[in-house]
């Protein structure tokens, strides 16, 4: 790079803070140094920063057929890396980033299965009870732990009313480069923000999709035309302990 | 108001006793300094706390000595703030007690964190919605207000000042213990939390708690430093005891009456109290029992209330009741299931609808224990280098008008 060009750069636009990258959305780019040698740079998105325009939201149908729900966590598994092989298995401190849930009805006998995994709350008690500010949300609804400045004080798994969080209790193997993970810090569903970001559907609506089904239905609840927003208008949907004023993204029909 | 003719002494600490106590207390340190080593090498895998119970011993340890901590400086804020001449000579070490025990239960939390190594960011990144983060505030606040009351009663200048001192830091270490009691109040999702009461309850705790320890440590530091001490101090704050076990008493009984009306909280309640196994022993047998009406017998009765044995004992029993409260509290309101579809049978891989299990493993329980004993650490070492501790409690050296009655 020559001083010219150095001196034409336009510094008062970068913004270099992993967390305002993280909230504002991201694409990576590698530069060769040399021959085996890499730097991954990040660079703010083509498409500016996140903003509350969009509402990134789910909704699952309740009544689809209980196997489709094993391809969704099965996709998660695969495209965040937190799944382990089962003689390997501690299961009460793996983490699970989603998890297939029976409810039945003791009175009347009556049964639903259904994921659960991060709702996306509109107001989530794990970013108000965070002392560092690492458990986030995004403008577009995205809540996200930023594992840089979380020190795993485990507080927002205190807070969170669907147990969607998971402590990383030992060492792990197998990560994404999209998705760093750490020992010691605290992980969820991340709406697969690097995915939407690209453009693309979490990878658990898409292995559905994939199969055939439309179980998890993805999109912007801000947008009246987009599919999600006109079916939440035409079903009745619910969504998981409404009645703590949380305003999950994610909805639920079928219960 | 008498004239204060107290004369503060540094303890001898020369002897086998004193550097034989120091070597242990420094060997429990080190093992919990040990416990976090190995916890953060392995990871948290190799404790009892899982992602259901996410807060475990090394918490029910950190919260009671925090606890505890504003509550030991009762006896300074009695002096200051309402006057009461008999405890002034108590005051210097009533705030060295509240300083190390929070310091060695702040110790606890942040060598348990899953990065403890980033205590920097905690200092330095701050998200003032979480009352966390106010509690980092107020921890801090408490180490420099205590630390200028303290300096403000040993600067014979500043004495004149250190009234007002006195009533600040009583003002702050309630907002403390309101903090302490609010990391739970807050809790929105948790039945076993999520009331206004829990700040008011720490704050009766911590009355109980910290003058527990602080009559065990003056009774010993006492009798190991062969001073005198006598009756009169002693059953002026067994009297406060017992009301301050009243009072934690009083808002336990509020706290789950109003929890049993609640019928959306009947089940946790059935659960505490009646069907949660290790949690309803611990509720019913020590806290209830042990920590609570067997202390009150004691203190009352006058074969072991008028001996400071019995007093001890009695103050023990209420350590090991809070311990117990805390542990009920903590951990019991963790065991409890998450309501995520009330009135429902719920199952999944990640223990959904189920009692989650906990076991205290031995580092936490060492890391725990660690916490007690810097706090004893910080005073053993304090009463040798600084004039914390009156030469004599005598009731004549507590209460001249006692002395003259007597003549």
């Amino acid at each position: 790079m020559t001083d010219k060009s150095m001196n034409t750069v336009d510094t008062s636009r970068v913004d270099t803070s992993r967390r305002n990258l993280l909230k504002g959305g991201a694409a990576a780019a590698i530069i060769t140094l040399a021959p085996g040698v890499t730097l991954q740079t990040v660079q703010a998105a083509v498409t500016g920063p996140v903003t509350s325009a969009k509402r990134w939201g789910m909704l699952i149908d309740a009544t689809a057929p209980e196997g489709v729900w094993d391809l969704a966590v099965d996709a998660c598994k695969a495209e965040q890396g937190w799944g382990k092989d089962k003689d390997d298995a501690n299961p009460a401190t793996d983490p699970q980033w989603i998890r297939k849930v029976s409810i039945k009805d003791p009175k009347t006998g009556a049964k639903a299965s259904l994921p659960v995994m991060c709702q996306h709350c509109a107001n989530p008690p794990c970013v108000d009870v965070c002392p560092t500010g690492a458990s986030m949300k995004r403008e577009d609804g995205i809540v996200l732990v930023d594992k840089h400045i979380c020190i795993g004080c485990r507080y927002c798994m205190m807070a969170c009313p669907y147990s969607c969080r998971s402590f990383v209790h030992e060492d792990v193997r197998g990560q994404k480069q999209h998705m760093p993970r750490g020992k010691g810090t605290v992980e969820s569903c991340t709406m697969c923000v690097h995915r939407v970001d690209k453009g693309q559907k979490p990878a658990c609506v898409e292995a559905l999709n994939k199969a055939g089904s439309n179980a998890i239905m993805f999109g912007d609840l801000n947008d009246p035309n987009s599919d999600i927003s006109r079916a939440v208008s035409k079903y009745v949907t619910q969504r998981i302990r409404a009645d703590l004023g949380v305003e999950p993204g994610v909805h639920y029909r079928g219960i | 108001m008498a004239v204060d003719t107290t004369v503060y002494k540094e303890i001898e600490g020369t002897g086998g006793d004193y550097y034989s106590l120091v070597g242990w207390l420094g060997v429990m340190i080190a093992a919990g300094l040990g416990s976090t080593y190995y916890m953060e090498h392995h990871g948290h895998v190799v404790t009892g706390m899982s992602n259901a119970v996410v807060w475990g011993t090394p918490h029910v340890f950190a919260v009671f000595l925090i606890v505890a901590a504003s509550g030991a400086l009762n006896i300074a804020s009695i002096s200051s703030v309402f006057g009461k001449y008999h405890y002034k000579p108590l005051a210097r070490l009533s705030a060295i007690t509240a300083l190390a025990l929070l310091a060695g239960g702040l110790m606890v939390l942040v060598l348990d964190l899953g990065r403890p190594d980033r205590l920097i960011v905690a200092m330095t990144k701050y998200n003032f919605k979480s009352i966390f983060a106010w509690n980092i505030y107020l921890y801090t606040g408490f180490f420099v207000i205590v630390l200028t009351y303290l300096w403000m009663m040993m600067e014979r200048r500043m004495v004149p000042h250190s009234k007002k001192a006195g009533l600040f830091a009583f003002v702050w270490r309630l907002a403390l213990t309101t903090g302490t009691g609010s990391i739970f109040g807050f809790l929105v999702a948790r039945p076993g939390y999520d009331a206004a009461i829990m700040a008011p309850l720490f704050i009766a705790m911590s009355f109980a708690f910290g003058l527990a320890f602080f009559i065990i440590l003056v009774s010993v530091t006492y009798k190991s430093s062969g001073r005198p001490l006598g009756d009169l101090i002693l059953f002026k704050m067994r009297n406060l005891l017992g009301i301050f076990i009243a009072a934690a008493f009083y808002f336990t009984v509020v706290q789950h009456l109003t929890n049993l009306y609640a019928a959306e909280h009947s089940g946790v309640e059935a659960f505490i109290l009646m069907d949660g196994g290790i949690y309803t022993f611990l509720f019913w047998v020590v806290q209830i029992g042990l920590g609570t009406v067997f202390p009150m017998a004691l203190l009352f009765n006058p074969a072991t209330g008028r001996t400071c044995q019995g007093i001890v004992v009695a103050s023990l029993l209420v350590i090991v009741g809070g311990l117990a409260q805390m542990y009920v509290i903590i951990i019991g309101g963790q065991a409890f299931p998450m309501q995520l579809f009330p009135g429902m049978e719920v199952s999944s891989s990640f223990f959904d609808g189920v009692v989650h299990a906990y076991a205290p493993s031995l580092p936490e329980v060492l890391l725990g224990l660690s916490g007690i004993a810097m706090t004893l650490m910080i005073v053993t070492v304090a009463i040798k280098y600084l004039p914390l501790l009156p030469t004599s409690l005598s009731d004549a050296k507590v209460d001249p008008h006692h002395a003259s009655d007597k003549a």
